[in-house]
């Protein structure tokens, strides 16, 4: 962890009352260590085609925009007045009621006025009157107007790179103003004068050169999966088989790449594998779209689409009848809200089918694609899993919904329907805390890098703390979600406001209660480390 | 997408609710219909008060007038002229005004107005 | 200095229409020109904001979704909170627009010693709010009276119920407490509250204000002042049959042309602020819409066509690595 993130007791000190001494639009962004992140690489850039990749940083005072950057910005937002009716309409019809205002989780982490989503949203809105309405251009500030200038640009860098999209703000404005579409819209009105984010270009561009975010090469990823196989051999006894470009398979398994690439992430699709196998299900990876997850989401629209299509062109290649969805929480909010519009229709896919239950999964005709809780919870309704639950007791556990499957879709019973099942101790967080009234992990929308650790710590202040409360009262030991994001940003958030809770997906629960048939005598869970009771088998 | 069907129909039944009054009245055949209460040829030149007072602020007085009575025991007013009139809505009033439905009701109706003094009293009308 | 600017503003309002009906005797001008300008103004303007709004697509399926999604059969889902269908989407437009829905979610966070946050629910602005815009829309429709001829059925009753405590004289309305009452917590909030101060705008504080001016006015006019009523329903009439009363534009006082002026101030200005929200809150494409993305695809007009980088590249960029993994990548 960076060196300049201060003590638990100095962040927590925030106060929601008090606010800046001067009107916000004469308080300048200060780019303190820590709250921001590094610009995009100018080669990473250039490989996406953006506009005007150049080498800048956001705590240097020249940030070299093009000559004519002001034109560039106006234009974008005219194009994308025209292009998207929420724009426009949320940019008129807020009425500063307030009532966004603690709900962001940026805001209670910081108290900083300017991340009520109402003040985000009008970094933008003070430009859009000054240039799209009579009263801005007349008025002035009196209109709430002020010009563009580079502040202003900074202040937009800063602020809406400190929005995880979660659209918790959206749920409770009564005319359902979203933040996440301003944001996005926001981030592609920077991206036409070259401000970028590195952790955000990078994965980007990595995703469209090999497939994934993490710049896995194809043989990598080969490795990879066979080396899982090889480790859910030695735990199980059982040699599974994972294949990939397998033409005919009856189901394409998309995961996001951090599954076959770091921890916790990894155990998770050790317990895809094991369900997966004992199912029986005739599936495949595929090579070519290695990544379900989408950055392009927090980038540009277009680019979305782009990283996104490769997923129904590989289905078609490989001539699958439909698409599983592994867990990940922006990945399905692009399969559920935006894969069928942006690169449908999968006119060339089924309607899923379980083959195990022989459930049609109706509600997925147009997209064809299903959840894996869903594919799980499915699978549990009519008892087709043999499950040792008690080879989960030693877990006591409570589970954080992802803000994209919450908000975006509404998935919250199909996890909680699969943990009471496979494990003993499941309990809830508070009310305010979950479902749809759901805490980022404040590192969502490609916030989730290292150097701007404390605005990430701000951030997800309110989902630790409501993780510490369960914690303390009942001993919660585990953070279960269904989000790749989650499970790398989770744990050092964790560590930092709650040490000893540790972060888990939900198929890695599955994995572990599953018994399979012809296993040999399970020792350890997924992670390697003893069962329950097992801890003096010889091979631990 | 952009709901054209949906936005046009709400568009025309905002514009249908907001012109309500132009619409209903023009239905109804009134639009501008004027009230004209008839003195009654039983009424003298002269009221409990002058016209003018009487027009905007009748109820006043028969609120006073129904508290001072009720409760005070009052019967008497006096007019400017220093005329004494009885306190009473059906001796006095309607007395000269013996036609509230060419005259109290003309202007009451026309503005939707329900006095409540004919929860109680019974009125009968001039030749009815 | 946002809100002191606004309470000028409608101070001047009141000023203007009492000297141009007073001393300067502007009384066509004040109670013929400006109405007839001012409901032009809020069609057209309001229509035309509309227009705007349409022309632009909703490229995206994207409701908030709030609750369970309609998804396996044994899971109990919420139709009201993540609506399945059109018929549910508009029960949740209607719990929406007339409930308020969202803003009874409201909590209000604080941050205890430990640190711990804690969330309660705060309903006081959803309260406020509510009984706001519930009692503006009730005494518009009493107003209604002095529109139409005969006077609807529902609007006397209307009269009898907001008047049923039968205190005063005329009677009190529920109504105009009631309104007085949230817009005292609206504009108290507004000072109080150091957030809400804070975001707060002159665009928030002058319609405040110039509603408060509306119901003063109004409620001076009915308890206070004992307008010639008839001449007032006179007055409203002729202009709505094109013939307006020169007798009865004489018949009302300035009292009256101040309350006049005050609601043709805020009409006009209703279609260019944020009042448009009345008209906006149907269109929220994260509401009016819903989830049914799994279900059935949402065309985007604009869909971009895909260009550049293709699979072909990838195997091209990836040669040797494909044919260590002994990937067979068959094509059609």
């Amino acid at each position: 962890m960076a060196e300049t993130v201060p003590s638990p007791a100095e962040l927590a000190a925030v106060d929601y009352e008090k606010t800046p001494p001067k009107n916000w639009m004469d308080t300048p962004v200060e780019f303190r260590p820590g709250t921001w992140c590094y610009a995009a690489p100018v080669k990473h850039a250039e490989f996406l085609g953006l506009p005007h990749p150049h080498k800048w940083s956001p705590n240097e005072e020249d940030w070299g925009l093009p000559e004519n950057w002001r034109e560039i910005i106006l234009e974008g937002m005219k194009e994308r007045l025209e292009k998207y009716r929420s724009f426009r309409l949320f940019m008129e019809i807020c009425v500063r009621c307030g009532a966004c205002a603690d709900k962001c989780h940026f805001f209670l982490g910081s108290a900083d006025p300017k991340n009520m989503p109402v003040l985000r949203a009008e970094l933008l809105r003070s430009v859009y009157k000054r240039y799209f309405t009579k009263a801005g251009r007349m008025l002035g500030r009196l209109a709430g107007a002020r010009d563009l200038t580079v502040e202003v640009l900074k202040e937009w860098f800063y602020y809406f790179y400190q929005c995880t999209e979660c659209r918790r703000c959206s749920l409770f404005c009564p005319y359902g103003i979203d933040t996440a579409e301003v944001t996005m819209i926001a981030r592609e009105l920077l991206c036409l004068v070259g401000i970028t984010t590195g952790w955000v270009v990078e994965p980007v561009s990595n995703c469209l050169r090999m497939g994934n975010h993490l710049g896995v090469r194809p043989n990598t990823f080969k490795d990879n999966i066979d080396f899982a196989v090889e480790d859910l051999e030695e735990i199980t006894g059982i040699r599974v088989e994972a294949p990939i470009d397998k033409r005919g398979a009856e189901v394409l398994l998309v995961v996001p790449s951090a599954d076959y690439f770091a921890n916790p992430h990894y155990f998770t699709l050790l317990g895809y594998l094991a369900l997966l196998h004992e199912m029986d299900i005739d599936y495949t990876f595929s090579p070519y779209a290695t990544e379900g997850g989408n950055f392009g989401l927090f980038l540009d629209k277009y680019v979305a689409k782009k990283l996104n299509a490769k997923i129904y062109e590989d289905a078609k290649r490989l001539k699958v009848k439909w698409i599983l969805g592994a867990e990940c929480g922006h990945m399905w909010r692009v399969l559920h809200q935006y894969m069928d519009t942006m690169n449908g229709p999968a006119d060339f896919l089924e309607t899923p089918v379980s083959p195990v239950t022989g459930t049609r999964f109706d509600y997925a005709k147009g997209t064809k694609t299903i959840h894996i809780c869903e594919f799980t919870a499915d699978l549990l309704r009519h008892g087709k899993l043999n499950l040792d639950k008690s080879r989960n007791d030693d877990y006591v556990v409570t589970f954080h919904d992802s803000c994209n499957p919450a908000r975006g879709m509404g998935l919250f019973e199909e996890p909680r329907y699969v943990l009471r099942h496979v494990l003993n101790h499941f309990v809830e967080m508070p009310e305010n805390t979950i479902r749809e009234q759901t805490f980022c992990c404040g590192g969502g929308a490609g916030l989730g890098s290292d150097e701007n650790m404390e605005a990430r710590l701000r951030g997800g202040l309110p989902r630790a703390n409501a993780v510490k409360y369960v914690h303390e009262k009942y001993g919660v030991n585990t953070l279960s979600c269904i989000c790749a994001i989650d499970k790398a940003v989770l744990p050092p958030l964790l560590e930092y406001w709650v040490p000893g809770v540790a972060v888990a997906g939900i198929h890695e629960f599955v994995g572990n209660a599953l018994i399979m048939k012809g296993e040999k005598e399970r020792t350890r869970n997924l992670r390697g480390e003893p069962l329950p009771g097992k801890e003096d088998a010889g091979d631990v | 997408m952009y709901d054209k069907g949906k936005i046009i129909t709400g568009i025309v039944v905002f514009l249908l609710l907001v012109l309500f009054p132009v619409w209903y009245s023009a239905l109804a055949g009134r639009t501008g219909h004027v009230p004209d209460p008839v003195i009654s040829k039983s009424a003298g030149d002269r009221c409990v008060e002058p016209a003018e007072y009487m027009r905007s602020s009748h109820m006043d007085l028969l609120d006073a007038w129904r508290d001072d009575y009720v409760r005070h025991g009052g019967r008497a007013h006096v007019a400017p002229d220093g005329t004494r009139y009885e306190k009473s809505l059906v001796n006095t009033c309607l007395r000269c005004h013996d036609n509230k439905s060419e005259f109290c009701d003309r202007c009451h109706d026309y503005l939707g107005a329900k006095p409540i003094c004919w929860d109680c009293h019974v009125v009968v009308e001039r030749g009815r | 200095m946002n809100a002191l600017v606004s309470f000028l503003l409608v101070v001047g309002l009141v000023l203007i229409a009492a000297a141009g009906t007073g001393a300067a005797g502007l009384q066509t001008l004040f109670g013929v020109v400006v109405p007839y300008v001012a409901i032009l103004v809020f069609l057209l303007g309001f229509v035309r904001r509309i227009v705007i709004w349409a022309r632009a697509p909703v490229p995206f399926r994207i409701p908030t979704t709030a609750g369970q999604q309609k998804a396996l059969d044994f899971l109990p889902y919420q139709p009201l909170e993540n609506p399945p269908g059109a018929g549910t989407t508009f029960l949740r437009m209607v719990l929406e627009v007339l409930c308020f829905r969202s803003l009874f979610r409201n909590t209000r966070a604080e941050m205890r010693e430990g640190p711990r946050l804690v969330y309660a629910s705060r309903k006081w602005l959803w309260l406020g709010g509510l009984v706001f815009h519930w009692a503006f829309l009730l005494i518009v429709l009493r107003h209604l009276r002095f529109f139409t001829e005969p006077v609807p059925g529902f609007a006397e009753a209307l009269e009898r119920v907001d008047g049923f405590f039968e205190v005063l004289l005329p009677e009190l309305y529920v109504t105009d407490l009631a309104i007085l009452v949230a817009l005292t917590y609206l504009v108290l909030r507004r000072f109080l509250s150091p957030p809400v101060r804070y975001i707060s705008q002159a665009a928030d504080y002058f319609p405040l204000f110039l509603i408060v001016g509306v119901v003063l006015s109004g409620a001076y006019l009915r308890y206070l002042s004992r307008t010639d009523i008839v001449a007032v329903k006179a007055l409203g009439m002729g202009l709505l049959s094109f013939h307006p009363d020169p007798a009865a534009l004489r018949g009302v006082g300035a009292q009256f042309y101040v309350h006049l002026f005050l609601v043709c101030t805020l009409i006009a200005y209703f279609p260019f602020s944020k009042l448009m929200h009345l008209g906006g809150v149907f269109l929220s494409p994260t509401r009016n819409l819903a989830n049914t993305n799994r279900l059935t695809r949402h065309v985007n007009p604009w869909n971009p066509p895909l260009k550049g980088r293709t699979f072909e590249d990838w195997m091209e960029d990836f040669k040797e690595e494909i044919a260590q993994a002994g990937y067979k990548l068959e094509r059609d």
